[in-house]
């Protein structure tokens, strides 16, 4: 195993949505600056918009809806656990962003006045803008990563932040996937861009890529932050997500909702005023699938010859293109049939839900040096247009951060440390294979911590995921590529445990299904209106703390306050 | 401890007629994003070397020669 040695200025890891963005405007801000972005796959075609994106699902877009409005209603879809200030620095940025897009050459929807086609989704307010031609964003971010002079090095997995002496974070330790060479990059800042942890539960096809999340999103940004030494928020408040059955990619209702498409039971009727995604929604539909009137279905059998034309050419061209492929196989054919949906396994992100890397409006997490963006940082509900959103704030904050702050003296012992964690699986020739240890670690994560979560299968968890991290020590990998596996699983132990220490903290119940505690059933506001963190004690240990919900900067009114708690359609008329 | 080798069936597929691996191609290759293609130095073609795919299309989408055909992974279908 050779030993790869790098230097940049500043090191942005993983190059899907948010990377990209923050590695241009490092560039942008100080053009002196080396700047380095890494991704363990190829930024041509990595991350979440790998095949593109057919909207965007959080525009605020003045004449449409309000920055004020947008935090209003993230807040209230958050069960009211929320720093305000990051929401609102997101919303009050967002149409920056998209005419930053716009310029780049990303094509959104426009009506006949050339105004961007905003559509309601949400429940309360107006931010879904449509990209029915949204193909080629990989190709227009790679474009400006050349342009900006961005040093793109491909195929090399980050596994642990390197520190200094005094706690700062001055580079990544990792290896090249294809060689097995250990590589080690020093920096003056580092941002973390690497996603959701998508691959924590097991999905029910059994297939461990068959997963909602890009599955090169194993959680590395969560581990990797953790062992630094950062805190991580609202890590109970899972990412839970309605999807096509056994394709598990979305079906996708924020599309097919404005054409007049929508969430179904066994009737073929409406149970739910609205389809956005919310811990709230996704409760409703359990309930609908434990009542008996499942399966749930996405209904599109209604609507007219040319709107089903559009949402196919829309569907299966863009973001997921395959499931026009997997319909095909099953015969569903939006006109005759509804399509069969399901709950999706669990894992953490902030993109769609709240669990992430604590950061604040700056990007910062609470570590000197250390940045994190998109669905690993924990503004939630940020979807894409917050991950280059805050990608933007990042790069721009780490840019300056480097100019004011010097790299102490850094141990070369934890370099060894990394060096030899990552040779022993290739060094071992009798153990255990990472595909065998994934399954499993996986498989307990669904029996031991799907909601509704229990208290003692969750301690049981706990038993079962001890051991397997005792057969961690036995991993073996055949290759460069099975090593990648290996440290991959490593990570996913990580957000195992941190999964359920973190449920177990939290004693009641949140988010609808996201954190429904069978044992605490209610929400309990006096005890528990608070931020529950999570992070590394110095001797190790993992330790749950609560944080107060910083004060709101827009207080809500008392309906506000409860709108996403009717969901449910209250009387169910037969739906026309 | 010993290692049995599973069979499994693979969903992409690469027509070896159509694949210019030979001439020095590596588009699947270098743009899939779960790195599980390869290309058979012997035969010159590319091919599905790990079951490890998120059926997302770029390999197919990306080839110059529409050489490769990715299905539903067996176990979703
Ligand atoms: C199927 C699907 C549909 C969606 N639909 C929409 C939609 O319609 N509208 C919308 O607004 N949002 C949508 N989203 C959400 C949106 O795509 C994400 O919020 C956003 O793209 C996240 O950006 P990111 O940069 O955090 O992650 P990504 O874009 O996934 O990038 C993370 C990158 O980090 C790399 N990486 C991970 N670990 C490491 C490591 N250890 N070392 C090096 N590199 C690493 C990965 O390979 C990956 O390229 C969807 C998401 C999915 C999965
Ligand atoms: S991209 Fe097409 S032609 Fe090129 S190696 Fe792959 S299959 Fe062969
Ligand atoms: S469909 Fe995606 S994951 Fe599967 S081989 Fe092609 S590029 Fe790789």
């Amino acid at each position: 195993m050779k030993t790869i040695e790098m230097e940049t200025d500043v090191l942005v890891v993983g190059g899907g949505t948010a990377g990209p963005m923050a590695a241009v405007k490092a560039k942008e801000k100080n053009p002196k600056l080396k700047v380095m972005l890494l991704e363990k796959a190829n930024v041509k075609r990595s991350g979440a918009i790998s095949m593109g994106m057919d909207g965007l699902n959080n525009a605020v877009i003045d004449g449409h809806a309000t920055p004020e409005q947008y935090t209003k209603e993230i807040t209230v879809a958050n069960d009211g656990i929320v720093n305000q200030k990051t929401v609102y620095a997101y919303a009050s940025n967002s149409f920056k962003t998209i005419e930053q897009l716009d310029r780049w050459g990303v094509k959104f929807e426009k009506d006949e006045t050339g105004d961007y086609a905003v559509r309601k989704v949400h429940h309360i307010g107006t931010y879904v803008l449509p990209m029915p031609e949204g193909h080629h964003m990989k190709k227009i971010l790679y474009r400006q990563l050349k342009r900006a002079r961005v040093e793109v090095v491909n195929r090399v997995v980050g596994t642990r932040i390197l520190m200094d002496s005094e706690g700062k974070a001055a580079g990544l330790m990792g290896f090249d996937c294809r060689t097995g060479d250990f590589v080690v990059i020093r920096a003056r800042a580092v941002i973390l861009c690497c996603g959701a942890a998508g691959r924590l539960g097991l999905p029910t096809s059994g297939y461990l890529f068959g997963t909602y999340e890009n599955p090169t999103n194993a959680g590395d940004g969560y581990a990797m932050a953790y062992h630094a030494g950062a805190e991580l928020a609202n890590l109970e408040c899972f990412q839970i997500n309605p999807l096509i059955k056994d394709y598990n990619g979305p079906a996708c209702a924020y599309v097919t909702g404005p054409f007049g498409g929508y969430t179904a039971n066994n009737r073929g009727e409406r149970f739910i005023e609205c389809d956005y995604w919310s811990g709230q929604m996704m409760w409703e539909f359990y309930q609908e699938l434990q009542g008996g009137k499942g399966p749930v279905f996405l209904k599109l059998d209604h609507l007219a010859e040319e709107t089903i034309a559009d949402i196919e050419t829309i569907l299966h061209t863009n973001e997921r293109p395959s499931r026009g492929r997997f319909h095909e196989g099953r015969g569903t054919n939006y006109r005759q049939k509804m399509i069969e949906m399901h709950i999706s396994e669990i894992g953490f992100c902030s993109g769609h839900s709240a669990s992430g890397v604590w950061v604040n409006e700056r990007a910062e997490t609470t570590v000197p040096g250390l940045y994190a963006a998109g669905d690993m940082a924990s503004v939630p509900h940020n979807y894409m247009l917050g991950a280059f959103t805050y990608g933007w704030f990042a790069g721009e904050n780490a840019a300056t951060y480097v100019g004011e702050s010097a790299i102490a003296a850094i141990d070369p012992a934890q370099i060894e440390a990394e060096r030899a964690r990552i040779a022993a699986p290739l060094g071992r020739t009798d153990g255990i294979p990472p595909s065998q240890l994934e399954y499993k670690l996986r498989r307990m994560a669904n029996d031991y911590l799907q909601p509704p979560k229990v208290t003692r299968k969750m301690e049981l968890g706990l038993e079962r995921f001890g051991e397997i991290g005792e057969d961690i020590d036995h991993l073996t990998a055949a290759d460069p590529h099975e090593l990648m596996r290996a440290m991959e699983v490593q990570h996913i132990y990580d957000c195992a445990l941190m999964a359920t220490h973190a449920s177990l903290f939290r004693q009641e119940s949140r988010w609808g299904l996201y954190h429904y505690r069978v044992d605490y059933p209610e929400r309990n506001d006096d005890e528990w209106f608070v931020h529950c963190h999570l992070r590394k004690t110095a001797d190790g240990r993992m330790e749950s703390i609560r944080r107060p919900v910083e004060p709101y900067i827009l207080p809500l009114d008392e309906d506000e306050k409860t709108a996403y708690q009717r969901l449910r359609i209250v009387k169910q008329a037969a739906t026309a | 401890m010993t290692y049995a080798t599973q069979r499994t069936s693979v969903p992409v597929k690469v027509d070896e007629d159509k694949c210019i691996a030979q001439k020095g191609c590596t588009v699947c290759v270098d743009v899939c994003p779960l790195d599980v293609l390869a290309i058979d130095m012997v035969k010159g073609k590319a091919f599905m070397k790990y079951d490890e795919c998120w059926y997302c299309l770029p390999c197919e989408t990306d080839c110059p020669t529409g050489a490769v055909h990715v299905d539903i992974p067996y176990l979703l279908r």
